[in-house]
């Protein structure tokens, strides 16, 4: 009886274990079969802006290529969305072809691992060379871009500029003189939005091109662990100016209830008269103010020297395609449609364009909002601007975003800000293995 | 044990001796397999995780690979500078959730049971915050507590009263989170009392009139001790509930301004969006060990007590 009930327990706690396992290990990759290989799937984030291109592009590449459908699937934006890309990307069942950002972030995702390399075909030579290195890894070129360059950078109100006769500012001394006199018109000189916590990182993040002026070597010793923003004179700047504007209450009253939303319907009536933020909020403005858009200009955030008046500039996002595809050459089809003339123009047919296109021969439309104008003379001169430093290197914290909240509230000093920061970034380097790090 | 009941009357009864001995050998009338659904989803939703997850805690991975680290997660858990201000929040938390819904629910539980107008329609209006998902009610209160146009500060103007910035002030911003939760949980712990309040004999109730008690005095002398089993069950779930809170958290404020109102599982969670897959579960392990070591004591204690009396 005993021995029964023993071999019975073996069986069951066996059966368990096996039926168990076989539950907790998800099933990798349920593969749909691709038919007949003429319909594939293209996952973008669901900004209305990138949806509305991505079905443009879709549409025009099925009408050059006939016998290829684009399905656009779509994903969440920020981070459940990286986590939907790098959870399909490890259980192979990724679409054929996937937008995701480039430079540091990038890295996350394993390219060598995951990703088709296109270092070797022919369209890749339409791609700027300004844009390549912030879709390689490992000496592999991965991707390339969809929509166009950006900056962080202020956006600023005309009308206000004019009607308390000032001029764009060409330094930080220039740009609080500016603030102060706004601030005596009765209208709020600096927007900030802390309820959309993001948008507080760019006195910081968009200050980089004045970084990088006063030390070139910052990315470089930065990413070996040698240079930190707490202690490196240069990179400090940025977390000082955001304590000095807050403290200096630059800001408008409400910053830390404001949304990003709210934040632009006052920069556009006026009742604020400067934002820093990227300057795609453009493409926003573009659909809840056409009229107004061009009331809009835009100036790099000022560091010390008027004469090295430098932009912060971001690359778009890059389109990829996985190695689980099972339909290579279309994918391939399309990436090669997207770095072309039709595709920019399918793009900017869709929504315009904020900036310009990393594709060589592309034209923006003569209807650019003034603020893009603002910005072109940075991009066509390489020594004018400077790539943001998540595109020069791969060490970026998650908690940017909260430290600069701090520095702005005033509840936290720069200093402390900017060390803690450097605390932050460390988890990344670690989770990446960069060396020096360890 | 036979020897023992030997002399007893039962003993002499063959039938049950025969079957007895039987069952003290753990023979149950149903087959083991009727185990086996339920020891399935436990062993692979449960306890599977639960290991794997304490291996993991001990490794730096993505979702392809990992690299044993030892206990460098946990290192650089304790490390983290929102942590400190992670734990002091997380307790302020589960003190303040607690204490209130222990003290309001035990109120409005004898306001309920009493003989007043619309009881039940009382009682249902009193439980309904609880059905609703706290993402919504996290949205909602996001707006009535909007500094300047929120209608809570617009009431309390109204009435001359300027409001705090609710949840931009960082020496508001927890406690106001935690006052939703309370209005959202509080109903739970209503209904846990109501059922312990009407579980006492009237008995007690009529006796203690009849010497001339005063309703303060029947409340502290019967109503208050009789419902304790009530109280342990009303303190345990809330404090589990507020150690381990987050939805509300990141629904309101994400943890801001800055990490003002930052707990625990706020902490892991970003650490898990920003890819540090190995910390964040090392985060996991601390929050259950601490969870554990607080809640394993307490429940033995007040279940000590229910015991005595």
């Amino acid at each position: 009886m005993a021995a029964t009930s023993k071999q019975r327990w073996a069986a069951l706690a066996g059966g368990v274990t096996v039926l168990a396992l076989a539950l907790t290990g998800c099933s990798g990759g349920s593969n749909n079969s691709a038919g007949d290989g003429k319909t594939i799937t293209w996952l973008v984030d669901n900004a209305e802006n990138t949806v509305a291109a991505a079905e443009k592009v879709a549409e025009e590449f099925t009408a050059a290529n006939p016998g290829i459908k684009v399905e656009v699937e779509t994903r969440p934006q920020g981070g459940d969305g990286d986590n939907i890309v790098k959870t399909r990307l490890s259980t192979g069942d990724m679409a054929d072809v996937f937008n995701y950002n480039t430079g540091s972030l990038l890295q996350q995702i394993n390219p060598e691992q995951n990703l088709q390399p296109i270092t070797s075909e022919s369209y890749l030579s339409n791609v700027t060379d300004s844009f390549k290195p912030v879709v390689t890894s490992g000496g592999e070129v991965y991707g390339v871009p969809f929509s166009t360059g950006m900056a962080g950078a202020v956006l600023y109100n005309k009308k206000v500029y004019e009607k308390l006769g000032l001029s764009v500012p060409k330094t930080w001394d220039e740009f609080m003189a500016n603030s102060r006199k706004i601030k005596e018109a009765g209208i709020a000189p600096i927007i900030q939005s802390y309820q959309t916590t993001w948008t507080s990182q760019l006195f910081v993040l968009g200050d980089f091109a004045n970084v990088v002026t006063a030390d070139p070597n910052f990315p470089a010793d930065y990413t070996a662990n040698k240079a930190k923003f707490a202690t490196n004179a240069a990179a400090v700047k940025g977390f000082e100016h955001l304590e000095e504007a807050g403290k200096a209450g630059l800001f408008n009253e409400d910053f830390a209830s404001t949304t990003y939303q709210q934040a632009q319907d006052m920069l556009v009536n006026g009742q604020g008269a400067q934002y820093p933020i990227l300057s795609f909020a453009l493409n926003n403005i573009k659909v809840t103010y056409p009229d107004k858009l061009n009331d809009l200009g835009l100036f790099p955030l000022p560091g010390d020297d008027a004469s090295k008046n430098k932009l912060t500039v971001w690359m778009p996002g890059g389109t990829y395609i996985p190695k689980s595809t099972k339909n290579l050459e279309e994918a391939k089809k399309l990436q090669a449609f997207i770095a072309s003339k039709a595709g920019c123009d399918a793009q900017t047919a869709a929504v315009g364009a904020a900036g310009p296109y990393l594709v060589k021969d592309c034209e923006l439309p003569s209807d650019v909002p003034d603020a893009v104008k603002d910005m072109l003379p940075y991009f066509e001169d390489e020594a004018k601007n400077s790539p943001a430093l998540e595109f020069l290197s791969p060490v970026k914290g998650p908690a940017l975003e909260q430290i600069t909240v701090e520095v702005g509230s005033g509840i936290r000093s720069a200093k402390d800000g900017a060390a803690l920061y450097d605390e932050d970034v460390k988890k990344q380097a670690k989770q990446l293995n960069l060396p020096g790090w360890n | 044990m036979t020897l023992n009941t030997a002399p007893t009357p039962t003993a002499v009864r063959p039938v049950p001796q025969a079957a007895q001995p039987k069952r003290r050998k753990g023979k149950s009338p149903y087959p083991y397999w009727f185990y086996l659904p339920a020891a399935v989803i436990y062993t692979a939703l449960f306890l599977v995780p639960t290991i794997v997850s304490f291996f993991f805690s001990l490794t730096r991975w993505n979702l392809s690979e990992f690299t044993f680290i030892g206990l460098d997660n946990f290192v650089q858990f304790f490390q983290e500078p929102a942590l400190i201000k992670g734990l002091t929040n997380t307790f302020i938390y589960g003190l303040v959730t607690s204490v209130l819904k222990v003290v309001l629910g035990m109120l409005l539980a004898v306001l309920l049971t009493s003989q007043i107008i619309a009881r039940g329609y009382l009682r249902s209006v009193m439980f309904f915050p609880v059905l609703l998902s706290s993402i919504g009610v996290g949205i909602v209160f996001t707006a009535l507590m909007d500094p300047r146009n929120g209608m809570i500060n617009e009431g309390l103007a109204a009435i001359g009263i300027q409001g705090p910035a609710w949840l931009t002030d960082p020496a508001w911003a927890l406690i106001s989170v935690a006052l939703v939760d309370v209005w959202k949980g509080v109903g739970l712990a209503t209904v846990i009392y109501i059922a312990g309040i009407v579980s006492i004999l009237q008995e007690y109730f009529e006796a203690a009139k009849m010497d001339g008690a005063s309703s303060f005095k029947s409340f502290f002398n019967i109503t208050l001790p009789l419902a304790r089993p009530a109280t342990a069950t009303v303190i345990i779930l809330s404090l589990i509930g507020g150690l381990r809170s987050f939805d509300l958290i990141w629904a309101m404020t994400k943890g801001g301004p800055g990490f003002t109102s930052d707990v625990i599982a706020s902490v892991i969670y970003k650490q898990y969006q920003a890819g540090f897959y190995g910390l964040s579960t090392a985060g996991n392990v601390v929050l259950f060990l601490i969870v554990t070591a607080i809640i394993l004591p307490l429940s033995m204690f007040l279940n000590r007590k229910e015991v005595e009396q």
